[in-house]
């Protein structure tokens, strides 16, 4: 069983049938319970990382997270709410999963602020990436960053910069785009997910 | 590097497309899911649906419509139409929606842009704008299908929509919309210079030389359109091969996996 962390940061609907569409079983919870029983975790996210991290505060979830030992999956600002901070929240920690910080894109004439839509990625490493095609493209939907650093395994260019597309550290993993709005690219890599 | 989107729009009436369902041979004609997923099998990089509705049923069948879309396409998705307020902004996402557009209602009541980027984040609006030039020269935007002129102005309204939370503008000239003879790319190039958030060109494509030279000249980031491809003139994935032939970055349909 798949726990989805419901702790009130976007609409989980398109990752649900997302998985539906593969036949995994799911729970979308934030018992602490069923959260450290399940397989695998998933720690979604759409919004402001300071509210996630306070939501996941009130929900008494930071400590259960980091000390989860099961595949865990972070996606978007669930990936982001992994890293050590973030410029949206400034002076709070996050959860410190993940060796990188989380900074803002700064708009300029071609780079429009968010960074949305198709993005290619490249230096894939890892079992999340499993029978990738080359530079395969996937959606995105973000205006906020995590830098390159030692959990880097995918990386996408935008505007001149080059950031962390993915991370992983341990059995930790976290995507800055959306699988389950990434058309079969997006599915092959839950599929690969859901295999570890 | 990051794609131009391409991005087919559907109207909606009662639950049924009521548009360019004659070629693609459909078992269920009209079938809004079922060409969606075509679109999407396709190449599209997201749909858009427009309710066109004109009956509280029809709205009704629109949102289980939006439900099954949510539950077969694997791609993000807009839904518009008869949105007026943070309810019915509330009740798209909860059945499954990505993003909506505001059109009418963000002129009429500009908070509304402000009460739903609040609530959801800016990457779930979009702001539509109808605009005509008047003989003045100024592009003003226009309500109701384009029947209904308002004063305002086309470039001071949409940096207005971005400082007010929209995440993107979808812009469509009312006087080449429907005509297929190409887009005003300088006015694009001038809202894009403008804009720090993305630019949708829609209305006015012919063929795909048109989509090439708004995407290029015009700096949109997006295309959408409805007819080019409803009536067959071209299938999402031959203007993508076109315009990948012209250098311009799109996403093509991945190689088969093994």
């Amino acid at each position: 069983m798949i726990a989805i962390i419901d702790y009130d940061m976007g609409n989980l609907r398109s990752l649900e049938n997302a998985l539906g569409r593969l036949g995994a079983q799911y729970a979308v919870t934030a018992d602490p319970q069923t959260i450290r029983q399940a397989d695998k975790v998933i720690l979604p996210g759409v919004g402001h990382a300071g509210k996630a991290m306070d939501n996941l505060a009130a929900r008494g979830l930071p400590d259960l997270i980091r000390s989860l030992r099961q595949p865990v999956l972070g996606i978007c600002v669930g990936m982001q709410v992994l890293c050590r901070d973030s410029e949206e929240a400034p002076g709070k920690p996050c959860l410190g999963v993940f060796d990188a910080h989380v900074r803002q894109f700064v708009p300029d004439p071609q780079t429009k602020v968010p960074h949305m839509g198709w993005n290619t990625l490249g230096n894939l490493e890892g079992k999340l990436f499993r029978d990738f095609p080359k530079e395969p493209y996937v959606y995105f939907v973000h205006s906020f960053y995590a830098g390159l650093g030692p959990d880097t395994v995918a990386t996408c260019r935008y505007g001149g910069l080059l950031f962390s597309a993915a991370l992983k550290y341990e059995q930790f993993y976290g995507t800055q785009f959306h699988p389950e709005k990434s058309g079969d690219t997006g599915e092959l890599l839950l599929k690969n997910f859901l295999a570890l | 590097m990051l794609a131009k989107r391409i991005i087919p729009c559907l109207d909606v009436k009662d639950g049924k497309v009521v548009k360019g369902i004659n070629f693609l041979g459909l078992k269920e004609v009209g079938d809004a899911v079922e060409l969606g997923r075509r679109y999407a099998a396709e190449g599209a990089d997201e749909l858009v649906y427009l309710d066109i509705s004109a009956t509280r049923e029809g709205r009704g069948t629109f949102a289980g419509l939006v439900e099954r879309v949510a539950g077969t396409l694997n791609i993000p998705f807009t839904v518009g139409g008869g949105i007026r307020s943070l309810d019915d902004a509330a009740r798209l996402l909860d059945a499954g929606a990505d993003k909506i557009t505001l059109n009418s209602a963000a002129i009429a009541r500009p908070d509304l842009i402000g009460e739903i980027a609040g609530k959801y984040g800016r990457q779930f609006i979009v702001v539509a704008i109808d605009a005509a030039c008047g003989p003045d020269g100024v592009w003003r935007a226009t309500t109701h299908g384009g029947s209904v002129p308002t004063d305002k102005e086309l470039f001071s309204w949409a940096v207005e929509a971005q400082e007010r939370g929209a995440g993107e503008i979808l812009f469509t000239s009312m006087d080449h919309d429907g005509t297929g003879s190409g887009y005003p790319c300088a006015v694009y190039a001038r809202l894009a210079g403008l804009l720090d958030i993305p630019l949708i060109a829609s209305g006015g494509a012919g063929g795909v030389g048109d989509i090439a030279a708004v995407l290029t000249e015009g700096r949109a980031d997006a295309a959408l359109a409805a007819s080019i491809f409803h009536y067959g003139t071209y299938t999402v994935g031959a203007v993508k091969r076109e315009l990948a032939a012209q250098g311009i970055p799109v996403r093509l349909k991945e190689p088969e996996r093994s």
